[in-house]
């Protein structure tokens, strides 16, 4: 065994580095620089493990990694804001390039032409999916990006009340909550059957397909948002838009979306990035940063972050947000996955989606006892009114390897709401279906 | 022959009908009805290119940025240090990166063990009771801590307090947090030496002062030495203290927050514990509070329950947490590779952090102070802060200056930051840079102090040797291009 000192390999100045560097600022140690710490609080006792080498932190982490079960052994029907869908390989080489993970943010465009054609494509893939004129950058997450959304909408409108569509994801909700309240704005909720709007109403969110998997009526929520000078804010699933009509297409004035579904991995709900886009009226007032192509002295084409007087470092108090990240290395992935999966890949993982959660609804209407309470068009999500409680199904469905969906019962009796991509195989879903038939508390044991 | 071949063609200009970058997998389920036509998309006009195209393309473009494991970052106040490659591993593991963020707790056990710890791990870092970790950036940790102080301040019926105080050296995302919790900036000037002028501060604290918001060491590099007493006025008139995490390289194992008398701060594991900075995110921005604010943390907060027959871990709502900041339990896979770092260094090697850090920081202040003015002349923490201001005689500023060390394979310092120095150049070396690389950084410093004297023109157009010189941001702000069309 070896008996030198340990010392961090990120670490390398030598003992004799270090010597020279304090012969070089003539002090006798380096505690002697920490002399502004006040003398009682300085050196605390610090519990923390001994350090592990890379062997020990490896065993550790897979054996904490082991004890979660994942839906590629557990099949999983979970949805409500984040997706599993498949990722090509490509994702993941091009994001583990270091020039792309370990790179500063684009503050000098001429050392990062890189990340900011990235972002460029980025911000137009993005305006081509959901056919609005502009995108941001990127936010943290879909929640963060329609609560900034509402904020946006009450700075453009100079009103402040918020409109809530009832179907709006529960978690989106409580975010908004998080950041428009401590301002002083309202937030109040609608009814999709009956749309009513005050005049002091700055905006009206939407989500499209909405929480429980089906469509609004965009097309009528845009004519009585604008009738009562109020912006429609859309939040839809991306991939969503591969088969179905984007929210610009409808009107919408800023459209905002969970960007997971295109290829990030589901890592326990984050790093996501949050998809932002607006009529190009508004790119004054929107938050995070946007890059732009310009010339270089050489005339040369270029890009450099641009309008960024809207933003914290320059504006302080008065930016439009205190965001001061675009989570741009999620945006390559996006970048990656719309690029190469292309015009018809998209449409393709689209069109599987609604095709196998279509096939799981009609087999699971099927069985005596459940029923499907909501009427309209659906993607890959939907509710499913169970004759037992949700809860007991999910745990008789873990018990069973599977894992189930999500329980709504607070919104519809006994609802669960069920989602499925094209990464369900026909199995998976018929041994769901097998299951949710045969519970024995139904009293109808098909065994 | 002219050959016009633009290797920089965007995908849309790439795109040809007829290539796909990826397989289609065969539908195994019986064909369904299809919605309404009215409301099938017909005009989806996304770039059709093969993988290899893909790839080529990419790759040129990462080749085109310098990153941290190719170039030096001296990036004041940003923490650029080396990020290990373990850590992207760890993050990476199945039972990691493919868990949904709605699974039961029975089966994401170990994902929960591992935000426990390091909950605990962050709290005893800085000396404080409790921890969460939803926050997903530095500047959402600033606006959960001041949202946590308001709702303190609301739970106590005491609404009269509107103003915040923050120093003039503070980073921007501080004024702007604060007016997102509805509260105006009151700002307080740095006195000569670099410390916060304390009489400034006793004026500016009464009734109405909700809190301070303070960096510390300040973005001056300087570990202020009024710092007790800071945090007594505040205290003394009612108000919190919140601390911005930015410069936690310099305080690991040196002291904690919490025993100076900060009631609240955020870290920044993409700076101190070694995340990547991924060109702009994604970052992580846990928040850890004293025992009067913990009921307010953002949730969820994790827990552990132990009893004779279990030991589990599950999330929780704190009872009058200011809400949720994320979808679901903020950035995950950043708190693995956190995890992985802090664990592998341990107390012994998060000390050694901070003492290279300090170290290098000193090492270019005393190597440098000869060639470019030096504002505050006093020991420093991790960075330091120069100014340009004797160059600037010489017609080149503190932008040129950095535009000029790309040329040299070094990426800028922060410019023009903080605030209160003119030309300011700020530097943080960290520790994880060999001697020989900031021996190479101070020859070419000292190097380019000697251009501005011979040849100041040389600067103005640097740099030379990139795939672009400088760029026209006036022209891009006049006329916005912010994206390219395909309607094809």
């Amino acid at each position: 065994m070896t008996s030198e000192t340990r010392h961090s390999p990120y670490v390398p100045n030598t003992d004799a580095d270090r010597d020279q560097i304090i012969k070089c600022l003539g002090v006798s140690s380096t505690d002697e620089l920490f002399g502004d710490i006040p003398k009682q609080h300085y050196l605390p006792n610090l519990k923390l493990n001994e350090p592990l080498s890379e062997l020990e932190i490896t065993k550790e982490l897979q054996r904490l990694s082991m004890l979660n079960y994942t839906p590629d052994t557990m099949p999983c029907f979970l949805g409500g804001g984040a997706y599993r869908h498949f990722i090509p390989s490509i994702v993941k080489h091009v994001i583990s390039r270091g020039e792309f993970a370990t790179a500063y943010t684009p503050y000098q465009p001429e050392v990062s032409q890189g990340t900011l054609q990235t972002i460029y494509e980025f911000q137009s893939l993005v305006c081509q999916l959901f056919e609005m004129d502009i995108a941001n950058s990127g936010m943290y997450d879909g929640a963060t990006a329609i609560a900034e959304a509402a904020l946006m909408a009450c700075r453009i409108t100079n009103k402040d009340r918020i409109a809530v569509l009832n179907t709006l994801s529960p978690v989106y909700v409580s975010v908004i909550r998080t950041y428009v309240e401590p301002q002083g704005l309202k937030i109040y909720s609608v009814d999709p059957s009956d749309i009513k709007l005050d005049q002091e109403t700055a905006c009206i969110l939407v989500q499209h397909p909405n929480f429980y998997g089906y469509l609004e009526d965009l097309k009528n929520i845009a004519k009585v948002a604008h009738e009562n000078d109020a912006l429609l804010v859309t939040s839809t699933d991306p991939i969503f838009l591969g088969m179905f009509n984007a929210p610009g297409k409808y009107g919408a004035d800023i459209a905002v979306a969970e960007g997971q579904p295109l290829g990030v991995p589901l890592s326990y709900g984050g790093p996501y990035v949050g998809l932002f886009t607006c009529k190009s009226d508004f790119v004054r007032q929107m938050p995070g940063r946007i890059v732009g192509k310009t010339t270089d002295t050489k005339q040369r084409e270029g890009y450099v972050l641009t309008l960024q007087t809207r933003e914290q470092h320059i504006r302080r108090e008065r930016a439009t947000s205190n965001i001061c990240t675009s989570e741009a290395l999620i945006g390559t992935a996006v970048v990656a996955y719309i690029g190469s999966m292309g015009r018809v890949g998209i449409k393709h993982v689209a069109e599987m989606t609604y095709h196998k959660a279509h096939y799981a609804s009609s087999m699971i209407s099927k069985i005596p006892g459940y029923s499907l309470p909501f009427g309209g068009t659906f993607f890959k999500e939907f509710v499913v009114r169970c004759p037992i409680s949700p809860a007991k199904l999910n745990s008789y469905l873990l018990e069973n390897g599977l894992i189930g969906g999500i329980d709504v019962s607070d919104r519809v009796e006994n609802g669960l709401l069920i989602a499925v991509t094209e990464m369900n195989t026909k199995e998976e879903i018929d041994r769901l279906v097998y299951l949710m038939a045969e519970h024995p508390a139904r009293g109808n044991n098909l065994l | 022959m002219n050959i016009e071949y633009n290797e920089r063609r965007s995908l849309a200009e790439r795109s040809f009908k007829g290539k796909i970058g990826t397989t289609l997998p065969r539908l195994d389920v019986p064909v369904q009805d299809m919605p309404d036509a009215e409301d099938i998309r017909t005009d989806l006009f996304l770039p059709e290119v093969s993988e290899g195209e893909v790839v080529r393309y990419m790759t040129l473009l990462s080749q085109m940025n310098f990153s941290i494991d190719t170039n030096y970052y001296p990036l004041g106040s940003c923490t650029m240090k080396y990020n290990p490659k373990v850590n992207e591993e760890m993050a990476s593991l199945p039972g990691f990166a493919n868990i949904h963020p709605r699974q039961p707790k029975s089966t994401v056990q170990g994902a929960l063990e591992l935000a426990y710890n390091l909950q605990a791990i962050l709290a005893e870092i800085v000396g404080m009771s409790g921890c969460s970790l939803s926050t997903m950036a530095g500047a959402q940790g600033e606006l959960a801590g001041m949202l946590m102080i308001r709702a303190y301040h609301v739970s106590r019926g005491d609404h009269k307090r509107k103003f915040v105080l923050i120093p003039d050296s503070a980073h921007g995302t501080n004024p702007a947090s604060a007016a997102m919790c509805g509260y105006e900036v009151v700002t307080i000037p740095s006195d000569t030496a670099g410390n916060m002028d304390i009489n400034a501060l006793r004026t500016a604290c009464n009734e109405e002062t909700v809190g301070l918001m303070l960096t510390l060491p300040n973005t001056l590099g300087l570990f202020d030495t009024n710092i007790l007493e800071i945090c007594k006025l505040v205290h003394d008139c009612g108000g919190l203290v919140y601390g911005d995490g930015a410069n936690m390289n310099a305080m690991l194992g040196r002291t904690k927050l919490g025993d100076l008398g900060f009631d609240v701060m955020h870290f920044n594991l993409h700076k101190t514990f070694s995340t990547p900075h991924g060109g702009g995110g994604p970052g992580s921005g846990p928040v850890c509070a004293r025992d009067i604010l913990v009921p307010f943390l953002p949730s969820p907060v994790i827990s552990r329950n132990t009893d004779e027959e279990s030991d589990s871990y599950e999330l929780y709502e704190p009872d009058t947490s200011i809400g949720k900041t994320s979808a679901f339990h903020g950035n995950f896979g950043m708190l693995v590779r956190a995890y992985t770092y802090i664990n592998l260094l341990g107390a012994s090697g998060l000390l050694e952090v901070s003492e290279n850090a300090v170290l290098n920081a000193n090492y270019v202040l005393a190597n440098l102070k000869d060639h470019y003015s030096l504002p505050y002349d006093r020991v420093c923490m991790h960075e330091v802060v120069f100014s340009a201001k004797m160059q600037k005689q010489q017609g080149v500023s503190a932008l040129d200056i950095a535009k000029r060390l790309i040329d040299y394979g070094i990426h800028p310092p922060t410019m023009y930051f903080p605030l209160i120095v003119e030309e300011a150049l700020m530097i943080e070396p960290t520790e994880t840079e060999s001697k020989e690389t900031i021996d190479n950084f101070i020859q070419v410093m000292q190097a380019i102090a000697q251009e501005v004297l011979d040849d100041p023109s040389l600067l103005k157009n640097a740099p030379y040797a990139t795939p672009n010189t400088r760029l026209d941001e006036a022209k891009a702000a006049r006329n916005p291009d912010l994206r390219w069309h395909l309607s094809s």
